[in-house]
């Protein structure tokens, strides 16, 4: 981050430490998870959706979760970079955070949904050789978040159960406040327009 | 192009040109059978269809995919300007077989 860095972002970084030094027992995980989940999945096996339909939506959760993965190690890898400063490492650090939540809230959907929620690859491509610079970690992060949003953005409207579109738009949300953020450190204009496609 | 790339944005989500993600690369993709590429994970719709990738499939199936694929696991609603498709298709088709994909 540089001398110059917009105050918003700074008072950002402040806070954002001090979530990570609470968040760092880990607890609040599974409780925020599991709260955003309950009413989200109160009609699952209810019978009212069709096993068609089911599966469908069980196949859109995992493809979420699979991105959700990609972000969890992109951010680990931007982490183990030595190329984030201590001012924005715990911003990674917490964004990180988030999406290993969401992964859990989209997993117990999967699961009370009666499917299997996908599991983490092995390992994952990264353009590495373009990540020289803690901008180029930055711009790398912020491109995830926005394709994220996107991504989000066209699974709403498919979901058979509607109850799943809520979960993914609070999601969406988040994801763009990322992408948000992380345009303000690269020094770009944090909400380019009205719109988002 | 430029305005190709600019739609392509919401495929970066889930897809690369150059390498499997959570969706499969798309280097190479025109004249590919569907679910075809070496190392990526596909639904069973995807890898059983006899569908071969050209500018037609690429419209009806970006339009919707669950329609046009019941099973696949591209979870995303689709476009439905079918101008937006074309210009999409004409940058994907452009870009797949450029200097950049080739191995
Ligand atoms: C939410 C993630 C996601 C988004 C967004 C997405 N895709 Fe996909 N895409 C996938 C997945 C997953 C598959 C594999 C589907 C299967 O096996 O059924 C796939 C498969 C494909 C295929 C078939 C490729 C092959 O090798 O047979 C094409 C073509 C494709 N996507 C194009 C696009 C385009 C163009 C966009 C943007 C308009 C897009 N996708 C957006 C996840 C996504």
């Amino acid at each position: 981050m540089s001398k110059h860095a917009p105050e918003l972002f700074k008072e950002t970084l402040a806070s954002s430490r001090r979530q990570f030094i609470q968040r760092a027992g880990g607890l609040t995980l599974s409780a925020t998870a599991v709260t955003m989940m309950a009413g989200a999945t109160a009609s699952a096996g209810t019978g009212k959706q069709s096993s068609n339909a089911v599966k469908q939506d069980i196949r859109i959760l995992n493809t979420a979760i699979a991105a959700e993965h990609e972000a969890v190690a992109a951010y680990q890898l931007g982490a183990e970079s030595g190329l984030l400063n201590d001012a924005v490492l715990p911003i990674a650090i917490k964004f990180q955070g988030h999406h290993k939540e969401h992964i859990e809230a989209l997993a117990a959907a999967v699961k009370q949904f009666g499917g299997v929620a996908a599991e983490a690859k092995a390992d994952y491509r990264f353009p590495v050789e373009k990540l020289k610079t803690q901008s180029n970690v930055l711009e790398f992060a912020a491109g995830l978040e926005r394709g994220a949003v996107s991504a989000y953005a066209g699974a709403i409207p498919i979901f058979d159960n509607r109850d799943l579109s809520k979960v993914a738009a609070s999601i969406l949300a988040d994801e763009a406040m990322h992408w948000a953020i992380l345009r303000n450190a690269l020094g770009l204009d944090p909400v380019p327009g009205a719109f988002f496609s | 192009m430029q305005q190709g790339q600019h739609i392509y944005q919401q495929c970066m989500g889930c897809h690369s040109f150059e390498y499997h993600r959570t969706g499969p690369m798309h280097c190479q993709l025109f004249g590919r059978q569907a679910g075809s590429a070496e190392g990526f994970d596909y639904s069973s719709a995807m890898r059983e269809s006899d569908i071969v990738w050209n500018e037609e499939s690429l419209d009806q199936f970006l339009k919707s995919p669950l329609t046009f694929l019941p099973g696949t696991s591209m979870g995303f609603v689709g476009l439905q300007d079918r101008a937006q498709r074309t210009t999409l298709i004409d940058y994907i088709k452009e870009r797949s077989m450029s200097d950049l994909c080739a191995q």
